[in-house]
């Protein structure tokens, strides 16, 4: 809501600044968004008026002019505006008026003729008014007037972001209120001259839908002129409030709307048929708005409409046909209430939000209908001329919202702010916001006002009191809550361990966007269900995620086209994937992906520089299953995955259930992504990996541990995992080490076959191994190798 | 005598001008070897007389000492300007960067969670997490925003159907936390929330963390008390707080809090004391129980923190801009 400090000020005129002013209602919880001055700073230019304007000799566009500016002399100024005329009031930038941009008039010759001043254009004053010439004033305007004085410019448009409950500011009327309040200050209604009826014309009104609309007023006005002026006071407040003048009948409606928050209507009478019937649409009816716009009228929507057809959608859109045009002689002016949830998702649904549907959505003071068709029909009387009929009200008392009683206890407000606000401050507040007060012993009975729609319960009022008491007055206190330890569960892997883990790795942590593009999703994830949003930004985040990859590949590939080689890059979030089981229809999981590409290491005088592989992925997640201490429940088994390279890719399962992927990125994602190189990417699920086992302590054995070294070849298709969980099995208790290192294929190794050296280490806590036991335990590892892989020793 | 004498001068020499280990050896078994000069001379021991003996056998003693002496002492020194020698050879330039792997970093974002987290954890808020798919009851009705209430408009909500959307605020984990736990209760929950709105303030996923605290006497000077602790300890700073009337349809009464930054303030919280209506919908008593609930936007409070000046930084997931992040 925009208005002018000067109009707010004719109600009600504060002694602050228009700062304090700003900071005071801001405060009040109307915050203020911006404070625009109305016109740039400048000095120097009064009323003036052209009296000979003739062409200059020497140039085609140029008129000399003799301009009267209330004193003794004429004031020659040459002016190449084309609406430049004689007879004309304007602005003169007199000799030693200093401009916006600090232009300084001076004596002037041009093209030989004398100049001793300057017409101005709105624009040349910084005046946000489009018009093409200069400024062309009203012919009372008193010549010789300051223009900032005449045109009041000292003023500023203060715009005011109101919350949804506000409603009761969206007009002057209730801003007004509202800083009386504040400054315990009685605010001053304009007043006017009764409209009094002066011819008997009527439409009679029929209230089809009560509860929607309780209270209906049309009043008929005859014979106006609608190629009358607004005059410029009206325009100036309306141009400060946003709000373009266009012809008087509009501008009056628009002017009522900003000064009491009241939407009103007007229809020409001559296109009427019959009564007016404020009804529901029957669902089929076609309606060309005012905008030019044709809509179906909904079955639920309420309409305005004769007895013929629809004229209006009610509270939001005129029609084009009924609406007043420059032919226009009699009119019909509709001044209603309609209930708020009657308003309420419809316009919004048909695409529209206007001004009046703002109002009524948000709830238009019920009392509020006689005051402001006088105001309005005064108006239209003063300004357009005519002969107005008598009111002719429809309403139904039973709908009309009631004025709430609420009982505000001291108790529960002393409760709830956890401070005691006097009696005599509540009681003040409370009336100055008008509302009527019945003090009692230990609580107030209060009765809202019907302006404010937001008034239901105690809350409400206890936030009405804190509000205007200030809540920067109510004191910071420290909660104060019984001292109960939170459980805390060591054996709950902490997502932070995990992070941070992986942050010591080298990894850095991407925040992806949960909709990804359904283009590079379907590629990692071929013919798969997902959510897909209806309305996304763009297409590019149209579909929710089924995985990280797509997310991180995505990121892998923004890097890299930045001259980012090595990424490295974890993120923790929800994947969404359809499933019928689930709530809503969709399993939100929480998952832990991550992704490497480029060197292992950043070039290094003393290493040798290789790219990532398989491995070293594969040794960032085993550190990370490494902290669950239950790293024996993991296992990795090959797999295939859409997304990743056939015979790099393996499941990640952990007691047998499959919790995930890793791999390399199948080759052909590399170019849709933008990859440059090897990628390798795991997703695992989250809840599946963040518990684990407390470590149970073991003596440490005294007696001597001993490596025994063997060198298997196997069939290059056994996995080496099976060779390894073989050995624990058979080795048992003596076997307290097992290390796979070295793998060798090649001269020396049939083809088809690898060869495996795995280091076992033996000990007992009891006592000190023979070498024939040793031997006894090699030896029954080797056989069932034998038994079970095929297995012989390599020569 | 006179032979030994010269013998010992004969082998001081030698080893004075000897300058390896072997040479040392060689001399050592020339002169105390079994066949050596000195050890020679204890042979003839045999041939004196009983009076003649002890004092020859000292001074043979004593020239093998003097010897083995002069010997030790050398070889200590040849020793010493060995490894000597052998430690300038291993000099290395210290300046070299060390084999490290560089560290990596937490987005900003979740450096901000885990502060908020460890500020209320700290006074017993335990974290509380949620779907981001939500239904219409948990993102609104219980949290009073009716059908058509005009705050849903404002939310720009990513809608599946009418029933089923993204969540636009993280309350909807008040909601399923009060479901199922009694008050006492103190939660955070911090996540992902979605908007229908891009452009340079705004993008279509950010951050929020909610905090809930519902028990018998909580009250809204102590929830101005622990937001202005928050954003003391937040900002490290002794900044400029205000409280300002605000509405959200599940607070009453309810504020915008807003620092004073270098150019004015800046909001960066909404509050309020929980709505009747929204401790009613998970059948707490109203007139037992009150709670306060607040939320604020992770992004903003990061960008204020560490001078992050386009929003849109923090999901490009650009290296370069993530590695300032330590």
């Amino acid at each position: 809501m925009k208005f002018s400090e000067s109009w707010l000020r004719e109600w009600v005129n504060p002694a602050i600044s228009r700062e304090a002013l700003s900071h005071q209602i801001t405060m009040a919880g109307l915050e203020v968004d911006g404070i625009d001055p109305v016109a740039a700073e400048f000095s120097g230019v009064v009323v003036g008026e052209v009296v000979e304007c003739g062409q200059h000799p020497d140039a085609d566009k140029l008129r000399v002019t003799k301009v009267n500016v209330g004193a003794d002399e004429l004031i020659d100024i040459v002016c190449g505006a084309a609406n430049c005329r004689q007879g004309l009031r304007v602005a003169v930038a007199m000799v030693g008026a200093v401009l916006p941009g600090d232009f300084k008039i001076k004596k002037a010759k041009l093209r030989g003729q004398p100049s001793m001043g300057m017409l101005c254009s709105y624009g040349e004053l910084g005046i946000d008014i489009e018009s093409d010439g200069i400024i062309e004033l009203p012919q009372d305007a008193p010549l010789g007037m300051d223009i900032r004085e005449f045109l009041q410019l000292d003023d500023a448009v203060i715009d005011v972001d109101l919350t949804a409950n506000r409603a009761d500011c969206l007009g002057l009327a209730g801003l007004a209120r509202e800083v009386g309040v504040l400054n315990r200050q009685a605010v001053i209604e304009p007043s006017w001259e009764a409209a009094v009826a002066g011819s008997d014309a009527q439409v009679k009104i029929n209230l089809l839908e009560p509860q929607a609309c309780p209270r209906y007023l049309g009043r008929v006005v005859k014979n106006i002129d609608v190629k009358a002026a607004t005059p410029l006071w009206m325009q100036e407040k309306l141009r400060r409030s946003g709000i373009r003048s266009i012809d008087p009948i509009v501008d009056i409606t628009n002017f009522v709307l900003l000064e009491f928050g009241q939407p009103m209507h007007a229809f020409d009478l001559a296109k009427l048929e019959g009564d007016i019937q404020v009804r529901l649409g029957n669902g089929a009816e076609k309606l060309t708005l005012l905008d030019g716009t044709e809509v179906t009228v909904p079955a639920d929507t309420l309409v305005i409409a004769d007895s013929v057809k629809p004229l209006a959608l009610a509270g939001v859109f005129g029609g084009e046909a009924s609406g007043v045009s420059d032919t226009t002689r009699d009119i019909l002016l509709e001044c209603a209430f309609f209930a708020p949830l009657a308003i309420m998702g419809k316009s919004r649904r048909l695409g529209l939000h206007t001004d009046s549907s703002h109002r009524f959505e948000r709830g238009v003071d019920p009392q509020m209908q006689h005051k402001v068709m006088d105001r309005a029909t005064r108006l239209v009387l003063d300004i357009c001329g005519g002969e107005a009929g008598p009111v002719v009200e429809a309403k139904s008392d039973e709908h009309l919202p009631k004025q709430v009683e609420i009982r505000l206890r001291r108790s529960k407000l002393d409760r709830i702010l956890g401070h005691s606000i006097p009696d005599s401050d509540v009681t003040e507040i409370l009336q100055r916001l008008g509302f009527g007060v019945e003090v009692a012993a230990d609580s107030w009975l209060v009765t809202t006002a019907t302006y404010r729609f937001d008034m239901a319960i105690e809350e409400d009022l206890i936030e009405e009191v804190a509000r205007i008491y200030g809540y920067n007055n109510i004191p910071n206190v420290a909660p104060v809550a019984a001292l109960s330890m939170p459980v805390h569960k060591e054996s709950e892997l902490s997502l932070k361990r995990v992070r941070d883990l992986l942050v010591g790795r080298g990894f850095q942590e991407a925040v992806t966007y949960s909709f990804v593009d359904p283009k590079l999703q379907s590629l990692v994830h071929p013919g798969q269900d997902t959510m897909v949003l209806p309305h996304p930004i763009s297409s590019e985040m149209s579909v929710m995620r089924l995985s990280m990859f797509t997310g991180l590949l995505t990121a892998v590939g923004y890097n890299q086209a930045r001259q980012q080689g090595r990424v490295r890059l974890f993120e923790t979030g929800l994947r969404f994937v359809p499933d019928l089981n689930a709530e809503s229809g969709v399993r939100q999981q929480a998952m832990l992906g991550a992704v490497i590409t480029g060197l292992q290491q950043d070039e290094h005088w003393s290493m040798e520089s290789k790219t990532v592989d398989f491995f070293d992925l594969k040794g960032d997640l085993e550190a990370i299953i490494g902290l669950t201490v239950s790293t024996s429940e993991f296992s990795f088994k090959e797999a295939s995955h859409t997304a990743l390279h056939p015979g790099q890719c393996a499941e990640i399962l952990r007691n047998d259930r499959v919790i995930g992927y890793i791999g390399a990125v199948h080759p052909s994602l590399e170019k849709p992504f933008g990859l440059n190189g090897k990628t390798i990417v795991f997703e695992l699920e989250l809840d599946a990996l963040l518990h684990a086992k407390l470590p149970l302590a073991q003596a440490v054995s005294k007696f001597p541990a001993n490596r025994r070294d063997i060198a298997l070849v196997v069939d290059e298709s056994v996995a080496a995992s099976d060779v390894m969980n073989l050995i624990r099995k058979v080795g048992e208790n003596q076997l307290v080490g097992l290390n796979l290192f070295d793998v060798y294929l090649g001269k020396g190794v049939e083809p088809g076959k690898k060869s495996l050296a795995i280091a076992l280490t033996l000990q007992d806590t009891t006592r000190t191994l023979e070498e024939k036991e040793i031997a006894e335990t090699v030896d029954s590892v080797v056989s069932a190798l034998k038994v079970e892989f095929n297995a012989s020793l390599r020569e | 005598m006179q032979q030994l004498t010269e013998i010992v001068e004969q082998a001081l020499v030698t080893i004075d001008q000897a300058s390896d280990l072997k040479t040392l050896d060689d001399i050592r078994v020339d002169y105390l070897g079994k066949k050596g000069k000195i050890t020679d001379m204890m042979k003839m021991m045999g041939t004196l007389s009983a009076e003649e003996k002890p004092a020859f056998g000292q001074a043979v003693n004593d020239a093998k000492q003097a010897v083995q002496q002069k010997l030790g002492l050398k070889i200590d020194g040849l020793k010493r300007a060995e490894l000597e020698a052998k430690l300038v050879a291993e000099k290395i330039d210290v300046t070299l960067p060390g084999r490290t792997m560089d560290l990596g970093g937490l987005h900003p974002v979740t450096r901000t969670i885990e502060r908020i987290e460890t500020f209320f954890g700290e006074l017993g808020f335990s974290v509380k997490y949620g779907p981001e798919i939500e239904d219409d009851f948990h993102n609104f009705d219980a949290l009073n925003i009716s059908e058509h209430h005009p705050a849903r408009a404002d939310h720009d909500t990513f809608y599946f159907n009418p029933k089923l959307m993204l969540r636009t605020q993280t309350s909807g984990v008040q909601i399923r936390t009060m479901e199922t736990e009694k008050p006492p209760l103190r939660i955070i929950s911090p996540g992902r929330v979605y908007r229908n709105d891009y452009d340079q303030t705004h993008t279509p996923m950010f951050h929020q963390v909610e905090g809930l605290f519902v028990d018998e006497h909580v009250n809204f000077a102590e929830l101005k008390g622990i937001l202005h602790d928050f954003l003391r300890n937040f900002f490290e700073e002794d900044l400029e707080v205000r409280f300002r009337p605000s509405y959200f349809p599940f607070t009453e009464p309810s504020a915008e809090v807003d620092v004073k930054g270098k150019n004015g303030w800046l909001e960066v919280l909404g509050c309020g004391m929980v709505h009747p209506n929204v401790l009613r919908s998970v059948g707490i008593d109203p007139e037992k129980y009150s709670g306060f609930a607040f939320g604020m936007g992770v992004e903003r409070l990061t960008m204020l923190r560490y001078g992050v000046n386009d929003l849109r930084a923090f999901f490009e997931n650009d290296l370069r801009f993530l590695k300032q992040f330590k």
